[in-house]
């Protein structure tokens, strides 16, 4: 696929600025990516655009039967949500960029999950870095493995930008790549980004100063010109200020500040040359439940948006009270996206379910982008109808008084001397709400922290032969070289083009640990991949990690050690309870048990159930026409669920009447005598009957009652007896007397072409 | 310090601005804040910017950090260390990347001695 087929913000072709990219071959939905294959080559490799792409709205766009007002244009491949196959199978895809957080540590297991996120919607994908990256003076190069994170590396970039290339062309949607311009390499990293497509990037000197205790002079000095190369390279960025929400002792006390870190970052970044439109806002809600939350975090939302209404929104997911429990963390992670959803996010980032205990798994980054996307799309256009009450007295005073209580936090800052003198005063990160203090906010001192006295004082004849250098650079004595002044050519004709301005010049370094690569780790792996062989997996390829859910009879101390015992017994190593919740303090407790499996299956062995033989349209319709088809159903027992029956008879739900079949549907509780009545009065040919699966096994009773009725009556040759239901098999029904069965995501078109198939055998 | 919540009193001076200059002032003090921080970057240096400007000339990363690092030791940051490259540059006719193999290898540092003195 040539790159020209990805639409970006313009539509253009190409970033000419960079060399040609490499002819790789387009993505089989249904093949592996070729790890080792986009290994290879990468000193040629060269992204195909610079910058950020936000996703193209669709007003008023038409789904299936349905009219949505916040969506964007659709992909051409994805997984839709999980209710999506009563919908035709449409997956919406919400107006704002999704984002999801990848921190698996090897790159080379990265791409596989940024793929499967892709095919779930996410459009942005950040990737955390290693552990200590921010204190390291200088790039890392390589792959080697990082913890909590990736070292993000150029080759590192290179690998995962060239595979989420031709992820973008799978799904049919420019995906984002984003990291970290943050720690004491910032300047450096920032070139780094623009000279290899990234496309967006942290950047907030506060973040140093203020968690990472990185000189508070150096951290701002280097923000300055880390920033000015991330605007010439149209890279979106993202505060910090999340953080303080995340650090913060009582979170809702920190709002007043919060509006303080976010307009230190964007009047700095506009100052040092960033457009406002690539500036943008990481906003947390910052509170959960049980504390009343959307009603303290929603003013604080608006206030917000009144100050920063120029500025884009990045809506972050609160980490600050996450615990252990998925199911709890979700729900917190709905209410945000309420809040989006009442005012605005330009970006929603999505917080894995997991995070609260341990780094993020593969299937829980999908899981958190599927809550984005379907609360997004549930709550599709609720504004038109849902309108926040700016008069309401509660919402009016508060959004009033977090503004003033930041401008009283402003004026004191200035008063005692400036941002710096602020930061040495610990104003920041208190846990009381401005101008209340409870003196134990982070207090950094100006002379030290990492890389403390390495600034310098730009001299008279401070000089960069480069572009897009930020401050003072006296360019004038080019012409004491024997160039033009950049009034006429650029910074950069003296040394015949800067990396920014001639691709060529990028150079590349491959690996600097011969051990410690993503080349030695996969020859690790290499025969189970040649082989295809399956071992489960939560991170890394063959990990061997699985999670055991289990509800164990016993008080939480006793649970605990006995789920370690169960572990073991189910030759799980390595186990470690990773969530327990008290159901009852005797009756028992939920565990959630992880450990790791040393298993390996040849998929060569196994044998796969046939997929179902499924005849066309027209040759149903023709046999139906030409025999007469008649059909009883119902559905028998004490059951009143008529649904599923509904989706298998009805010809708007594609069902048994498409194609002609005479279906007489008798209801709900109908009793097996009568079903048969019908059948032989109707001379159907064929009865269908719905029943739950229940513990007392009525189901296997109801199909056997029916088996045995129609011989007795002699009907048993003529007619076909076939069972559904959520939880059918086809082998519980074949055991039960029945002549099929037909479970859970049955479509008419499965009954059909069972009907006339086995009319055809049975010469009916 | 600690400090009960005096909002109530501190907001006196406040409460009879109109929101949009409630705004208005909310973004001027901010803009006071920063812009002694910008006049500071403008003015200043560091190692990470300097070697941020060879990797714009075409240097690797760890040619980058001996340049630099030898820039540090000699006082020469203040200039630029892309200077101090150029200067190499055009003495021996050779590009960037090649003048700062041979700056890292320990060649050539007479040449910025001669044109800044200051030599360790």
């Amino acid at each position: 696929m040539s790159a020209a087929s990805v639409r970006d913000d313009a539509g253009q072709a190409p970033d000419p600025r960079f060399g040609r990219p490499l002819a790789d071959p387009p993505l089989d939905p249904d093949v592996k990516l070729d790890v080792d294959a986009l290994l290879e080559g990468l000193e040629d490799y060269r992204p195909r655009r610079r910058g950020w792409t936000w996703r193209r709205q669709v007003p008023d766009q038409r789904h299936y039967e349905f009219t949505y007002r916040e969506t964007a244009e659709s992909l051409e491949r994805s997984v839709p949500l999980p209710a999506a196959h009563y919908f035709d199978n449409i997956d919406p895809q919400p107006d704002c960029v999704i984002t999801t957080e990848i921190a698996s540590g090897r790159p080379e297991d990265d791409i596989r999950r940024m793929r499967m996120a892709a095919w779930h919607g996410a459009d942005h994908i950040m990737v955390i870095r290693t552990a200590g990256q921010s204190h390291m003076d200088g790039l890392l190069e390589g792959t080697p493995e990082g913890v909590g994170g990736i070292a993000i590396t150029r080759k590192q970039l290179r690998l995962s930008r060239r595979a989420l290339d031709l992820i973008e062309d799978e799904v049919g949607r420019p995906i984002n790549f984003h990291s970290y311009v943050s720690g004491v390499a910032g300047p450096e990293i920032a070139v780094m980004f623009a000279e290899e497509g990234v496309n967006g990037a942290h950047q907030d000197p506060q973040y140093n100063v203020l968690y990472r205790n990185i000189n508070m002079y150096r951290s701002f000095v280097d923000a300055a010109v880390a920033k000015h190369i991330m605007a010439a390279a149209g890279i979106a960025q993202i505060d910090g200020a999340h953080n303080a929400n995340a650090t913060a002792v009582r979170a809702w006390k920190v709002m007043p500040e919060l509006l303080v870190q976010h307009a230190i970052n964007c009047a700095y970044s506009e100052a040092v040359g960033m457009l406002k439109d690539r500036i943008c806002l990481s906003t947390v809600p910052p509170d959960a439940s049980p504390a009343p939350c959307m009603r303290m975090d929603l003013p604080y939302a608006i206030a917000l948006r009144d100050l920063f209404g120029e500025y884009k929104m990045r809506a972050q997911q609160n980490t600050r009270y996450m615990e252990s429990d998925s199911r709890d963390a979700t729900v917190s992670h709905v209410m945000n996206l309420m809040i989006s959803r009442l005012t605005s996010a330009d970006i929603q980032s999505t917080i894995t379910p997991d995070e609260g205990r341990n780094v993020p798994w593969h299937y829980n980054n999908i899981a958190a982008v599927d809550t984005a996307k379907q609360s997004l799309v549930g709550m599709d256009g609720l504004r038109e109808m849902v309108k926040v009450d700016r008069e309401a007295p509660e919402l009016k005073s508060r959004v009033r008084e977090i503004k003033e209580r930041a401008v009283l936090f402003l004026e004191a800052m200035l008063e005692d001397g400036g941002y710096f003198a602020g930061v040495e005063k610990a104003y920041f990160v208190d846990s009381g709400e401005y101008p209340e203090t409870h003196d134990d906010g982070i207090g950094r001192d100006s002379q030290g922290g990492v890389a403390a006295g390495s600034i310098v004082p730009r001299a008279d004849d401070y000089l960069a032969p480069v572009c897009h250098h930020f401050g003072e650079n006296h360019l004038e004595l080019l012409a004491g070289f024997g160039v033009a002044a950049p009034e006429t050519g650029r910074a950069c004709d003296i040394i015949g083009g800067c990396t920014l301005c001639d691709d060529a010049k990028v150079p590349f370094i491959d690996e600097l640990d011969p051990t410690d690569n993503a080349t030695v780790r996969l020859a690790q792996t290499a025969e189970q991949r040649e082989r295809g062989l399956i071992t489960p997996e939560v991170e890394w390829a063959g990990d061997g990690i699985v999670a055991v859910t289990m509800f164990l009879p016993a008080a939480e101390p006793v649970a605990e050690a006995a789920a370690l015992e169960i572990g073991r017994a189910m030759n799980l190593t390595d186990c470690e309870v990773i969530h327990k919740r008290v159901m009852h303090p005797a009756e028992g407790t939920l565990i959630e048990l992880k450990g790791r499996l040393d298993v390996a299956i040849d998929p060569a062995t196994l044998t796969l159930p046939e997929p179902p033989d499924l005849l066309d349209d027209e040759e149903i319709r023709d046999f139906v026409h030409e025999h007469g088809v008649k059909c009883v159903a119902a559905t028998v027992g004490e059951d009143e669920h008529s649904v599923g029956m509904r989706e298998i008879i009805d010809i708007k739900h594609g069902g048994l009447e498409k194609w002609g079949f005479g279906v007489t549907y008798l209801g709900t509780s109908v009793p097996i005598e009568k079903v048969l009545d019908a059948a032989i009065e109707h001379a159907a040919r064929a009865v269908l009957i719905s029943t739950i699966i229940t513990h007392a096994e009525v189901h296997r009773d109801m199909m056997r009652k029916l088996a045995d009725l129609a011989e007795e009556k002699g009907v048993r040759d003529r007619l076909l007896l076939i069972a559904g239901g959520t939880q059918v098999t086809d082998e519980i029904a074949r055991d039960s007397g029945m002549d099929a069965g037909f479970g859970r995501k049955t479509k008419g078109i499965h009954v059909a072409s069972f009907i006339v198939r086995e009319m055809r055998a049975r010469g009916l | 310090m600690a400090r009960e919540d005096t909002f109530a009193e501190a907001r006196k001076h406040l409460a009879g601005l109109a929101d949009a200059d409630l705004e208005a002032r909310f973004w001027e003090l901010s803009r006071r804040c920063t812009d002694p921080l910008v006049e500071l970057a403008r003015t200043h240096t560091s190692p990470s910017i300097e070697r941020s400007v060879l990797m714009r000339m075409g240097i690797d990363s760890p040619t980058c950090r001996a340049v630099v690092s030898e820039c540090e030791a000699r006082g020469l940051l203040g200039h630029g260390a892309g200077h101090v490259v150029l200067v190499a540059m055009r003495a021996w006719g050779t590009d960037a990347p090649t003048a700062a193999a041979r700056l890292a290898a320990g060649e050539g540092w007479d040449l910025a001695a001669a044109k800044w003195g200051g030599a360790r």
